[in-house]
């Protein structure tokens, strides 16, 4: 094992600072500091509190991660780092924190990007990905659809949310229902306390959107369903029903981003199923994939939770499938990238 | 002794390397809205210049700014980290005071008094005063960041360093030729200077603004 490539990975595209250590495809350990807790106040993550919290935590989280990890720096044999998309702000401390190792220590440096980084995290916790693999990868900022025939160097988008990404409208609506930031964990919760008794709308499902959008999303339309339906108790003097609206809007969620991506993998003939990103810890999203793949003989594949949202770990694990696979590092000089297309791996 | 000296503060993305006495290389780029892109590669080559390895690096020193948050982390986040990976220590120097010393050098001795002025955006200035002193420039007061009229006018008529003077001629009637940015090399000899003499060099940004953003209960109060 000693033999396989040791890759340090820094993640700060939004709110965590994240360091993981993979040795091939091996997690070694990941370092995870976060300001989620500075931007709860304030409703929602504020980039230049995000960016503050970055440079205040980025040495001492390299630091745990090398020292839990049982490594020294001078083991590093290449440093990965989200080069993006995300918020340019919170890029750029860790893009300029992953040159200057790379120039220190002498190793190449791999910018990546953060959704193939959610897809790859996956090798160290199940294996080799399959080839091809279908992603539906949901968070905070981003619903996408992927085809991946090689993470390294080929990620293709079949659709993505042409809206609210899925990760936000659990934020919002947790907003309408008076739970704290970030809503998604707390929704998950109170959901499980509720019945789905309400039918919210499923977006882009129905008539001539379900063959233009087949594998888009739209989330903004059900938020503002669930901000209605909820006004109108208040209205009526009647109180709000929080855990059976939890369920509702969940299982409204959960049931398109799950029926789409089997309709993905069926139309594209393959027989995995790769979930990642923050959502990919519901454990709703979890429970309807595993029944809908195991229906359709569909291979599912998500990581445990803490490898969902975002950490350094996945950084380092794509960056390490980089270095195996022989793929040409990046240059000292590219930029933090907040709109890097998702079709684009490497920077 | 071989100093690596960053600033990301002032409108240069400046870079120098200070061996023994020899006279400093230094490795600048006029970009204000690229720091991420260039500083790594000035490091590179400004070290590649001198003739020297990363790990032959003893020492490594930083503006603290104040100056446009984005970039000055840029800066501070190269240092710390490269500080960290080279195993040496990394001291901060407030950005002003480089400027300050830089306008005491290129002034005469009748020049007891400046004042800094740097472009904050947003039509405000980061100013401070400075005395000139046998060792150094001292500053007279904190740093703040305001609009170039807020600045007292006897202070206003000071001999004037950084960009204040060219953005807003009209408020700062007196530049100091040719001290528009942050000289990296200059900063590089202060940290030495104060290396020197023991004087406590943290490494704190000067953001002197908070982050521009209202809490849920202040939004609520408005
Ligand atoms: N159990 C959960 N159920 C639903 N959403 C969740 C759950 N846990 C986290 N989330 C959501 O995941 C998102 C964060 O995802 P992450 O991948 O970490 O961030 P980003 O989008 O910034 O990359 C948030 O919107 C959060 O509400
Ligand atoms: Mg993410």
């Amino acid at each position: 094992m000693a033999d396989q490539p040791l890759v340090l990975g820094i993640e700060t595209s939004c709110d965590e600072t994240g360091v993981g250590i993979v040795r091939g495809e091996t997690l070694l350990f990941d370092a995870i500091a976060s300001s989620v807790d500075e931007h709860a106040r304030f409703g929602g993550v504020v980039p230049e509190v995000a960016s503050r919290a970055h440079l205040e935590a980025m040495v001492p989280t390299i630091e745990r991660a090398c020292r839990e990890a049982g490594v020294t720096l001078g083991d590093v044999d290449a440093v990965a780092v989200t080069s993006g998309p995300g918020l340019a702000g919170a890029l750029m401390v860790g893009v300029a924190s992953a040159k200057a190792l790379a120039l220190a220590l002498g190793v190449p440096l791999h910018g990546v990007n953060h959704l193939a980084s959610h897809v790859a995290v996956d090798i160290v916790e199940h294996g080799p990905l399959p080839e091809p693999t279908l992603a539906l990868l949901v968070s905070g900022g981003h619903s996408s659809l992927l085809l991946v025939p090689d993470v390294t160097d080929d990620v293709r988008s079949l659709g993505s949310t042409i809206d609210d990404a899925a990760g936000e409208a659990f934020d919002k609506v947790a907003r309408v229902l008076g739970l704290p930031f970030p809503g998604g964990p707390h929704i998950d919760r109170m959901a499980r306390e509720g019945q789905v008794v309400i039918d919210f709308p499923r977006g882009l499902t129905g008539g001539r959107d379900a063959e233009r959008h087949r594998f888009d999303f739209s989330f903004s339309g059900l938020k503002t369903a669930v901000s209605r339906w909820v006004q109108a108790r208040e209205a009526a003097g009647e109180p709000v029903p929080v855990a059976d609206v939890a369920a509702s809007f969940q299982e409204a969620v959960t049931d398109v981003l799950t029926r789409k991506a089997i309709d993905a993998c069926r139309t594209h003939g393959v027989g995995h199923l790769q979930v990642g990103g923050g959502v990919a810890a519901n454990s709703r999203l979890r429970a309807l994939a595993q029944e809908r793949c195991d229906a359709a003989g569909i291979q599912l594949r998500v990581p445990r939770p803490g490898l969902c949202t975002d950490n350094g770990a996945m950084v380092a694990a794509l960056g390490a499938q980089m270095v195996l696979k022989g793929r040409a590092p990046s240059d000292l000089a590219i930029p933090a990238d907040s709109s890097m297309p998702v079709t684009q791996v490497s920077a | 002794m071989l100093t690596l000296a960053i600033d990301t503060s002032t409108t240069a993305i400046g870079v120098a390397v200070l061996a023994g006495d020899a006279e400093p290389v230094r490795a600048v780029v006029l970009d204000a809205r690229a720091h991420t892109e260039h500083l790594a590669p000035l490091v590179a080559d400004a070290l590649a210049r001198a003739g020297a390895t990363p790990a032959e690096v003893t020492d490594i020193a930083v503006g603290t700014g104040p100056g446009p948050f984005t970039g000055l982390r840029v800066g501070l986040v190269t240092a710390v980290t490269m500080g960290y990976a080279l195993g040496v220590p990394v001291h901060g120097v407030g950005s002003l005071d480089v400027l300050a010393e830089q306008a005491f050098a290129a002034t005469g001795d009748d020049v007891g008094e400046v004042l800094v002025a740097t472009d904050a955006r947003r039509r405000e200035v980061y100013w401070a005063r400075y005395a000139r002193t046998a060792d150094g420039a001292r500053a007279l007061g904190e740093p703040a960041v305001e609009a170039p009229a807020q600045v007292p006018e006897h202070t206003r008529m000071l001999p004037t360093a950084g960009r204040g003077p060219l953005l807003y001629p009209d408020a700062f009637p007196r530049p100091v030729a040719d001290v528009l940015d942050v000289d990296p090399a200059a900063l590089g000899a202060i940290a030495r200077r104060r290396a020197a003499a023991g004087v406590p060099m943290p490494v704190e940004p000067l953001y002197l603004r908070r982050p521009d953003a209202l809490t849920t209960a202040e939004r609520a109060a408005r």
